[in-house]
């Protein structure tokens, strides 16, 4: 999977540009990474497909086999971890920094949960753009994960409109 | 054959007995997740870890798919077009946190497919009463506006170089839920 990863990278292996004015910047592909805990949050991340199309996407999730399942190519496994479980974070933090690092997403979007916030927060210091969707679960207020990530979302999502104005976060729409 | 799916963290307890009860009185297999203790529910076939594609090869062969209001299993009854009961789990029975499955079960009322038993008393009519309707797979406006919304951000600022925020984008709230 690795290779997968570095091989979406190697078409495109000139230096990642600083400035617009470079014209190689205009005519790669967007590339998004999509991180999603296994679960509810991953096959609401399977929905939102549709929005990266034309894009060079990553997906990311904590179980093996769950991408192959969803046909979702190529794929990287991080470590899962829930906030009653903070041993395993270091280890989390490390493996998705070190993705980002190797795969230099223009955006992140994620659905949730830990994983995905990690995610965002360090995509953020690499000022890329970060998109959180919060759980169509969270029908009464935003999941703590969500209420971390408005900090580092551009943009910050829920999927009901009352959540979404008592937080003051915005609404598109729903998966459901 | 019957699936019962209530996930791997939480058991639900008064799902999985009223399934177990069921059970006995019915010739069906029921394959059963219960997430928890399986020690009184001799009449499920109880699975303890399902790698995914054991998970999916049940839940396509299942005749309904019986859960809890989980929002993964919602999809994957649309996914795999199989009948779904749900019974929302209930914060004051210590069944969850909050009532979000409540909420969430409301709110998707009248999706294709999906079929809530409001009290646990209500379960075994709506698994014998005839031919349970399956999910049409077909997807709603509400999830239009939702891909459309993303995929116009990331088009317009997913080269890192536009704003973050596009105003464009902050005034389109689109299309209110239907109550």
């Amino acid at each position: 999977m690795l290779s997968l990863a570095f091989s979406s990278r190697g078409k495109h292996a000139e230096p990642r540009p600083e400035r617009p004015a470079k014209p190689a910047a205009r005519t790669r592909p967007t590339r998004v990474l999509a991180i999603a805990s296994a679960g509810g949050h991953w096959q609401q991340l399977m929905e939102l497909r549709p929005a990266f199309e034309g894009c060079d996407v990553l997906f990311a999730t904590t179980l093996k086999g769950l991408p192959q399942e969803f046909d979702a190519a190529p794929s990287i496994i991080v470590p899962d971890c829930n906030r009653n479980d903070v041993l395993r974070m270091p280890w989390m933090v490390l493996t998705i920094g070190a993705r980002l690092l190797t795969y230099r997403p223009d955006v992140v979007i994620s659905t949730g949960a830990l994983p995905g916030l990690v995610a965002l927060t360090l995509a953020k210091v690499m000022r890329a753009q970060t998109i959180w969707v919060d759980s169509i679960a969270n029908a009464e207020e935003m999941s703590m994960s969500g209420k971390h990530a408005r900090r580092v979302a551009d943009l910050w999502l829920s999927q009901w409109p009352h959540v979404a104005e008592a937080e003051g976060a915005d609404y598109f729409g729903a998966i459901l | 054959m019957i699936f019962l799916t209530v996930g791997t963290q939480l058991a639900f307890p008064r799902l999985a007995r009223a399934m177990n009860d069921y059970a006995a009185k019915h010739d069906e297999q029921v394959i059963a997740q219960v997430g928890g203790d399986d020690a009184d529910l001799p009449n499920l076939d109880v699975r303890h870890m399902l790698p995914p594609d054991e998970f999916v090869d049940i839940f396509r062969r299942a005749r309904v798919v019986v859960a809890h209001a989980g929002v993964g299993t919602i999809l994957s009854a649309r996914r795999y077009k199989r009948p779904l009961v749900i019974v929302p789990r209930r914060h004051a029975l210590g069944e969850h946190r909050n009532d979000h499955q409540l909420a969430t079960a409301q709110a998707l009322v009248g999706l294709s497919g999906l079929h809530v038993a409001w009290e646990i008393e209500d379960l075994p009519k709506l698994l014998d009463g005839g031919a349970l309707k399956s999910a049409d797979g077909s997807t709603g406006s509400r999830h239009a506006a939702l891909v459309d919304g993303i995929g116009q951000f990331i088009a317009s600022g997913g080269k890192g170089m536009a704003p973050a925020r596009t105003p464009g984008i902050v005034s389109q709230k689109v299309v209110s839920r239907a109550p």
